[in-house]
């Protein structure tokens, strides 16, 4: 089922937080809304599931407009971040609650229910625990059941509230990989929002990424990491290096040093910018590979598993510059502290205008 | 040896506690000494004078028809209030906890009035508001209701005063629990009383049955606010304590303590009542 969201806006007192939002989602797509806390994603997921009333615009589900139906006329399954399981009730009856309160018109027949929710929580693996109650189930034990009760209902869409985020690291991992699999698997239109851009690279066909209750930029993960359409959303999608200066010609000039990009924009007027670079993106080496290289100190050395992490003081910057270096490098590098290394800055990228971080 | 051992549980029970032995002792004992003092010795002198002329006067004064009248009322007050101030109280709770709105704070404050109040005053309020001199009491009365010096004024008196408990015990309750559950039943398409029935219900049961225990208590024993409303019709708008104060007043000792001495088996059955809720809780 597709979700067509236009011109939401929505105002709290003393701040807005959504300014005249719009989005499409294609049936069975599965959309991250990815911002910092604050950014009004959750409240846009509350103002689809009809939790929330927007001051204004429309909420489409597949071209029926839902905008003032009540929460439970819209037939959207929602996934709360602290799961909001029934905890008087059992595994199953929490499941079955969403059958059980329909009217007896309507209403599937005790066996058929049983069957639902039995199949559902094979679905979901948790079948095991059909007669246990919410308190004797761990964190992501009960995400689960909460996933399995929102799909009892057969929803039009799942909506997903920061689903991973009070899981602890590992399950997170798991649970996100198991999730985006239950996608591939039932095609259920979905989105969920978080804050964890790693979780939204790596479950979503589509990424929004929402600042200030506004969209800053959408697409598949690999344009939105590969393409970032302003300094906001390279910031957000990863660790980044920044440099403050003046932007000329697609180079920006920091202090005496001129950081020339590869990713030239189209900047012919000389204005204040920043350049960014990630620090996978920066080239260690122990021989000069180009003119534009800086010459650096290495400071520090931290393991962190796979990469290797570097921080660099140069001349030119009075910031130390982190690099990452897969383990291998650093090896044959044989770097240790206070070692000088030349530093390549290439795939630097420039975006005029002031950014605060 | 009693207290011995009650000092040797407060140790184990309490392991970090490092206060002086000697202190935890005075401390215990003080309160000991205070029950008995306060508690224990005045139980104990009801019977001791409830009983005084022998069994048989006991028993003549509570098979009393006057007296077996004031129980009645008394009952009846209870029975009608409670149940009421049950739906009050789930409805303030509710409507405080779930929702904002302009007034929640000014609503909050205005919850405790009942307990700031004297309750002679709020009896007044009544007779000011509905007294036969009032124009909505003459109204009343050309439709033949009676609200002041008879069975309604007693009620709404005591429903007035006994208001807070039950609320109070809910807004804590249902604030920590907070909306997420209600929202989920909702968005599962129940329907607000499905939700109410099956999701929060169940979750607040304990908290009521604990508000609805304490509201009776003070309803069975309100004798300020019922006392200015009743107009101490004997054998008809006399609750238990204006009876025993009736009595008290005409010199009838043993009576009066006899018919005191129901109130004190109706609070130690409430009192019963409550502990069981409490350990019930507690397991869970």
């Amino acid at each position: 089922m597709s979700i067509e969201i236009k011109n939401i806006t929505k105002r709290f007192p003393g701040y807005t937080a959504l300014d005249d939002i719009s989005l499409s989602v294609g049936t069975g797509e599965l959309i991250a809304l990815l911002g910092p806390s604050g950014c009004g994603k959750t409240t846009l997921l509350r103002i689809i599931a009809g939790l929330e009333t927007a001051d204004a615009g429309s909420i489409i589900l597949e071209e029926k407009d839902t905008t003032n139906l009540p929460a439970r006329e819209k037939n959207v399954g929602f996934v709360f971040q602290h799961y909001a399981l029934f905890r008087r009730l059992t595994v199953f009856d929490n499941v079955a609650f969403g059958l059980n309160v329909q009217p007896s018109s309507v209403r599937p027949s005790k066996s058929e229910i049983r069957d639902r929710v039995e199949h559902l929580l094979k679905l979901v693996q948790m079948d095991w625990a059909i007669k246990r109650y919410p308190s004797q189930l761990s964190g992501g034990q009960r995400q689960r059941v909460a996933l399995a009760r929102a799909l009892a209902v057969n929803p039009k869409v799942l909506l997903l509230d920061e689903p991973f985020s009070a899981l602890d690291a590992k399950v997170r991992q798991e649970l996100r990989r198991w999730l985006r699999k239950l996608h591939d698997d039932i095609h259920v239109t979905s989105i969920f929002v978080t804050h964890d851009q790693e979780e939204a690279l790596e479950l979503a066909d589509r990424i929004v990424v929402i600042n200030k209750g506004k969209i800053e930029q959408q697409g598949s993960p690999q344009e939105v990491y590969d393409h970032p359409a302003n300094a906001f959303v390279y910031n957000f999608l990863g660790n980044v290096n920044v440099f403050h200066g003046r932007v000329h010609d697609g180079k920006v000039l920091v202090g005496d040093h001129l950081i020339e990009g590869k990713h030239e924009l189209d900047l012919n007027e000389a204005k204040n910018g920043q350049a960014f670079i990630r620090p996978h993106e920066i080239g260690i080496s122990r021989i000069r590979s180009g003119e534009n290289d800086l010459v650096g100190i290495i400071r520090d050395i931290r393991l962190m598993g796979g990469q290797i992490g570097l921080e660099v003081e140069t001349s030119g910057f009075d910031k130390l510059i982190e690099a990452e270096i897969p383990r291998e490098t650093w090896q044959n590098l044989q770097l240790v502290k206070g070692d000088e290394v030349f530093i390549t800055l290439d795939r630097v990228r420039v975006f005029s205008g002031e950014y605060d971080i | 040896m009693q207290t011995n051992h009650t000092q040797e549980a407060l140790i184990i029970t309490n392991p970090n506690r490092n206060d002086h032995p000697a202190v935890q002792l005075i401390l215990i004992l003080l309160t000991f000494l205070f029950f008995a003092g306060f508690i224990f010795l005045p139980l104990g002198l009801v019977f001791a004078q409830a009983f005084q002329k022998g069994t048989a006067l006991y028993l003549e004064a509570i098979r009393d028809p006057i007296a077996i009248s004031a129980v009645k009322l008394t009952l009846l007050t209870a029975a009608i209030v409670v149940p009421l101030n049950a739906v009050f109280g789930v409805t303030a709770a509710w409507a405080i906890t779930k929702f904002s709105f302009r007034g929640k704070t000014l609503l909050i404050s205005l919850l405790d009035l009942p307990f700031a109040v004297s309750p002679v005053i709020a009896g007044l309020i009544f007779v000011l508001l509905a007294g036969s001199r009032t124009s909505l009491g003459s109204w009343l009365g050309d439709h033949g209701i009676k609200i002041i010096f008879s069975t309604p004024g007693i009620v709404i008196a005591t429903l007035f005063v006994t208001f807070p408990f039950i609320a109070r015990e809910l807004i804590p309750l249902m604030e920590s629990q907070g909306r997420e559950e209600e929202e989920a039943a909702i968005t599962l398409g129940a329907k607000g009383w499905q939700t109410f029935r099956i999701i929060t219900l169940p979750n607040i049961r304990w908290g009521l049955m604990y508000g609805m225990i304490l509201c009776t208590a003070r309803s069975i024993g309100e004798f300020g606010a019922v006392s200015v409303v009743s107009g101490h019709i004997r054998g008809m708008t006399n609750t238990i304590p204006l009876h025993v104060e009736i009595l008290y007043s005409e010199y009838n000792y043993t009576a009066s303590f006899a018919v005191a001495s129901i109130l004190v088996f109706l609070a130690l059955a409430t009192i019963a009542v409550k502990a069981l809720v409490e350990k019930r809780v507690h397991n869970q």
